[in-house]
């Protein structure tokens, strides 16, 4: 068995030890045995790829295993990674790995709990380590269906409606995507091999273009609805705001992702031509996320839906990126993703953890925060920087990396879309600076709120994680994007052709 | 006569030496003897299904009459898994007092339903089709009316039996019209003769009509809600799920067999009916509060996805549908399992009665949510598997649009799956349902239907194996 299919085993592995373990201490032993065993296997994932690359292995995707799997449809379990899933797998794990910390003091059903939140990451993993379609789509499905139970029951707020609508907003995307996907298969013998769902076969083979045009968009806004793309993103507030601390960390950390990342190896990277012609449209959609979502966040009250169209916009950005179909951008797309995983977790993790002690997140009802929890406070101004693009964190080499590559398309068209989507980093300065001023500095609103204590060790623990993570994607950004820019050369090229 | 011919029909003839045995059986025993009937046909049953599990060579028997493929022995063993399971889930229910003292008429008139589907199935004639057909509805009117001392299983029997009979009725003058135009019955002689002209068009669309009412297609579909409800719960899985999947095979079959010349046709009229009854069915089970009722319209867009299989003619698409049966089988009848113990033994069906369920009774709720998600398509559950398989099977066949809505309508159905899900899983309840502990059989129905759910698509054995006999036009 290949070594990436433990990326599959490993949450396996710990749902089954939730359904044995008897109490709290166990159920936490396995949940922070298990994640770190996922991170320490993506660091060493990371290194090992690194170094084979450095060694020369100028394969498209390493490590690949192979195995048959549904014989008469030639469906394979067929595994690889290339520098940009390595990323994201990193991502999930120390995604995976600081919101176990997050949610460390569960008292409703823990077990349940743990047990969809191992499902949920099961998901994620396998997608971005599947290369063929089928598995790849397979997986994705399997990441979407815990977050109904997982916000239905243990969300606040309006939580039902919010399950249910995000649900089914997210499998009517899924519904697209098989389209797009069933098209793609039955085309793949269009040079008269056999059909096949591999991803690296599809790609040698030229899918008629009469094709294309029909399956290109049905991909991308089945990727797109989970990257909340403009206007299906609607899910998404709601959704973030009524889930569960660590929920939100791994839904808007990881599983957003799961949408940009499809959209890049599915559609753009399968239909090159079309998405030559039809990249149009989809870059107005992405415009307007971007924009809109960043003045939606301004007018909020509730902190969670600040940061949750906060996330509309930036997620927005990964898809216009992705769009702007050069290797600078596609890079940035990809450092977006990353730096948004992580600077939304981190906003998440603390939105949570201030929640729990005030019990609201009304930024009304709150205000001189600094002065009773300095240390939630502090994090949460480093996050609020992160999110607004400063120098020495990520969200800065990644918007950097995006703009600049989308300033290489010279057409009229290009130029303004760019202009407009980079006044999102003006707006987004306002919100986090309005946030940040109203919640942490000024009086006290609520006089109880003084005798609130600052973060517990293990939420300090998850915040660091995360803060250490931001930083290090800042100040040493070039492993990473270097890394990914090598990963992203088998893309342009099929646009090339 | 070469008497060696009987051997052919080795399935049918153990199913009858079954039928007989028990028939004796309940002659025979007293009282006492009684109590192990339900044990005694789950191991007869048992050891027929194993015995007849491996498919034989392609033969004709009795001049045509009868046909064999080795595709059929797969499809006579889903639903011999089928009835063993429903079996073991009627324990409860049969040893209530007024049902105790004619059990073994309800295991003798399962049987002979079951024979009459096979013979439906293995047709090489349309009498003998016909009749089979017939052996297959007459004893399932009575089991529909088994609790006849209640109004609502009455009624429905009486609703099942005028449907049956006048849909036979349909496919009676259907299969005249045929007789007519072509002068033979038999499958392998009509297709030379078929060659399109309206009469045979308008044949074709008498027996489909015909066929529509035992599959319940919209807009054939109205007995199917009352008849469900005011069965018994056994009873209507069994309808729903063995009683279909044979008919759907059939229909398949002969589709493909007989009418294949004017296949435009009837995919013409496949299309629309396949829209009409999984949006119509899909609508209606929106807003069901009866678990009965709600599982009826489901199990009726069931069948429109099943008769996505059908369309294509291909052998994909014959792979798919038996595939398909299988998972929706096992899926089915884990949901009619729990509802039935919890009926038995607290009497409540509607879906505000499992509010808060899980708290009280986390096994069932938890089997409950896999059938579900099994029945809504959802990874890593073997309904993800087969519907992605049907739903490639009419892809394949062209036909874009069509699984494009039916695909819209998955989250329709999503949804109202979920509806039972959230009831038992997030909404509030002060009396949530008492904690139940089942008889062991239906535990044991229980686990072989959720491993089913689980292992089935994982596995990709079972889908490779029926491949192997698939055909297609």
């Amino acid at each position: 068995m290949n070594f990436l299919s433990l990326f599959v085993a490993i949450p396996l592995l710990m749902m089954l030890g939730l359904f044995i373990a008897r109490n709290m201490t166990q159920i936490r032993t396995v949940m922070a045995t298990g994640s770190a065993l996922l991170l320490i296997l993506a660091s060493v994932l990371t290194c090992i790829y690194l170094s084979e690359r450095s060694a020369g292995n100028t394969a498209e995707m390493l490590f690949m295993a192979d195995t048959l799997w549904y014989a008469p449809l030639n469906i394979h379990y067929a595994v690889g990674v290339d520098g940009i899933s390595v990323a994201m797998l990193l991502l999930s794990a120390i995604i995976v790995f600081t919101g176990t910390f997050a949610s460390w003091r569960m008292a409703v059903l823990p077990k349940e709990y743990f047990m969809w939140f191992c499902l949920l990451s099961l998901g994620v993993f396998g997608f971005f380590i599947s290369i063929d379609l089928f598995t790849m789509f397979m997986f994705y499905e399997i990441a979407l269906i815990p977050m109904y139970l997982l916000i239905g029951v243990w969300g606040s707020g309006r939580k039902e409606y919010a399950a249910m609508k995000l649900t089914l907003m997210l499998m009517g995307g899924s519904a697209l995507l098989l389209i797009g996907i069933l098209g793609i298969y039955f085309n793949s013998d269009a040079q008269g091999g056999p059909l096949t769902m591999n991803l690296l076969q599809i790609a040698q083979v030229n899918i008629p273009i009469e094709a294309q045009r029909i399956f290109f968009p049905l991909t991308f806004l089945g990727f797109g609805v989970l990257g909340a793309l403009f206007p299906f993103h609607t899910w998404s507030p709601d959704g973030h705001a009524s889930a569960p601390t660590a929920v939100s960390m791994l839904h808007a950390g990881v599983l957003m992702k799961l949408g940009g990342y499809g959209c890049f190896r599915v559609a753009i990277y399968l239909m090159p031509e079309a998405a030559h012609e039809l990249s149009w449209i989809f870059i107005i959609l992405t415009s307007i996320s971007v924009v809109y979502g960043a003045f939606s966040a301004i007018v909020q009250k509730d902190l969670k839906y600040i940061n949750a169209y906060s996330s509309v916009s930036h997620c927005g950005l990964v898809l216009f990126a992705i769009l702007m179909l050069n290797q600078t951008a596609m890079t940035g797309a990809v450092l977006q993703m990353l730096s948004h995983g992580l600077m939304t977790a981190l906003f998440f993790a603390l939105i949570g953890m201030i929640y729990g002690r005030t019990h609201t997140r009304n930024i009304d009802e709150m205000g001189g925060l600094m002065k009773i929890m300095p240390f939630l406070s502090v994090c949460y101004i480093i996050a609020g920087l992160a999110n607004l693009g400063l120098p020495g964190l990520s969200g800065f080499v990644a918007e950097m990396t995006i703009f600049v590559g989308s300033f290489q398309n010279t057409d009229l068209f290009h130029r303004v879309v760019t202009i407009l989507a980079c006044t999102s980093i003006v707006i987004t300065a306002v919100y986090i600076l309005r946030v940040v001023g109203k919640l942490l500095y000024g009086k006290v609103v609520n006089e109880h709120h003084r005798k609130l204590t600052d973060a517990t060790w293990d939420e300090r623990f998850a915040v660091i994680c995360l803060i250490f993570a931001i930083a290090g994607l800042g100040l040493a950004p070039l492993w990473m994007s270097d890394m990914i820019s090598g990963s992203v050369l088998p893309v342009i090229s099929q646009l090339m052709n | 006569m070469d008497y060696s011919m009987f051997l052919n029909i080795k399935e049918e003839l153990m199913l009858i030496s079954l039928i007989v045995i028990l028939l004796l059986y309940d002659l025979i025993a007293g009282e006492k003897g009684r109590k192990y009937f339900g044990l005694t046909a789950c191991i007869l049953l048992g050891i027929h299904t194993i015995a007849n599990l491996f498919p034989g060579e392609p033969v004709e028997a009795f001049g045509g009459m009868y046909q064999y493929t080795p595709m059929m022995t797969i499809v006579k063993s889903i639903l011999n898994i089928g009835t063993l399971l429903i079996f073991m889930q009627a324990n409860t229910w049969l040893n209530r007092e007024d049902t105790k003292f004619k059990q073994g008429e309800y295991y003798v008139l399962t049987l002979s339903t079951l024979l009459g589907m096979y013979f439906m199935i293995s047709a090489g004639h349309f009498l003998m089709f016909l009749i089979g057909l017939e052996t297959a509805s007459i004893p399932m009117a009575a089991l529909v009316a088994f609790d006849k001392y209640k109004h609502n299983s009455a009624e429905a029997g009486a609703k099942y039996i005028l449907s049956a009979v006048f849909s036979s009725g349909l496919l009676l003058y259907g299969l005249s019209l045929i007789y007519g135009t072509v002068g033979t019955l038999y499958f392998n002689d009509i297709p030379a003769g078929i060659d399109g002209n309206p009469l045979q068009i308008l044949a074709f669309v008498f027996f489909f009509a015909g066929m529509g009412f035992k599959i319940s297609l919209v807009p054939f579909h109205l007995w199917t809600a009352d008849t469900y409800q005011g069965a018994p719960t056994n009873v209507t899985s069994y309808l729903s799920v063995v009683s279909k999947g044979s008919a759907v095979f059939v229909l398949m079959i002969i589709l493909m067999k007989v009418f294949g010349n004017i296949m435009a046709q009837w995919q013409a009229i496949l299309y629309g009916v396949v829209i009409v009854t999984i949006t119509i069915a899909n609508l209606f089970a929106l807003r069901q509060q009866n678990l009965k009722r709600f599982l009826a319209y489901s199990s009726i867009s069931q069948a429109g996805y099943i008769m996505l299989g059908v369309i294509g003619g291909s052998t994909l698409g014959m792979t798919s549908l038996v595939y398909y049966v299988l998972v929706y089988m096992v899926a089915n009848l884990a949901a009619f399992g729990v509802i039935s113990i919890i009926r038995q033994r607290s009497g409540k069906i509607d879906m505000n009665d499992y509010n808060g369920l899980y708290k009280t009774n986390p096994k069932l709720s938890i089997v409950m949510t896999l059938a579900l998600f099994s029945l809504a398509g959802i990874p890593p559950f073997a309904g993800f598997f087969s519907k992605f398989f049907i739903f490639a099977a009419a892809f394949q066949a062209g036909f874009h649009l069509l699984v494009f809505i039916a695909l819209i309508n998955t989250i329709i159905s999503l949804y109202y799956y979920l509806l039972v899900v959230k009831a038992m899983f997030i909404n509030e309840n002060d009396a949530p349902i008492a904690t139940i502990h089942s008889d062991n059989y239906t535990k044991l129905s229980l686990v072989l239907c959720t491993a089913g759910i689980v292992v089935l698509g994982i596995l990709s054995i079972v889908y490779d194996k029926i491949s192997l006999f698939s055909y297609g036009i």
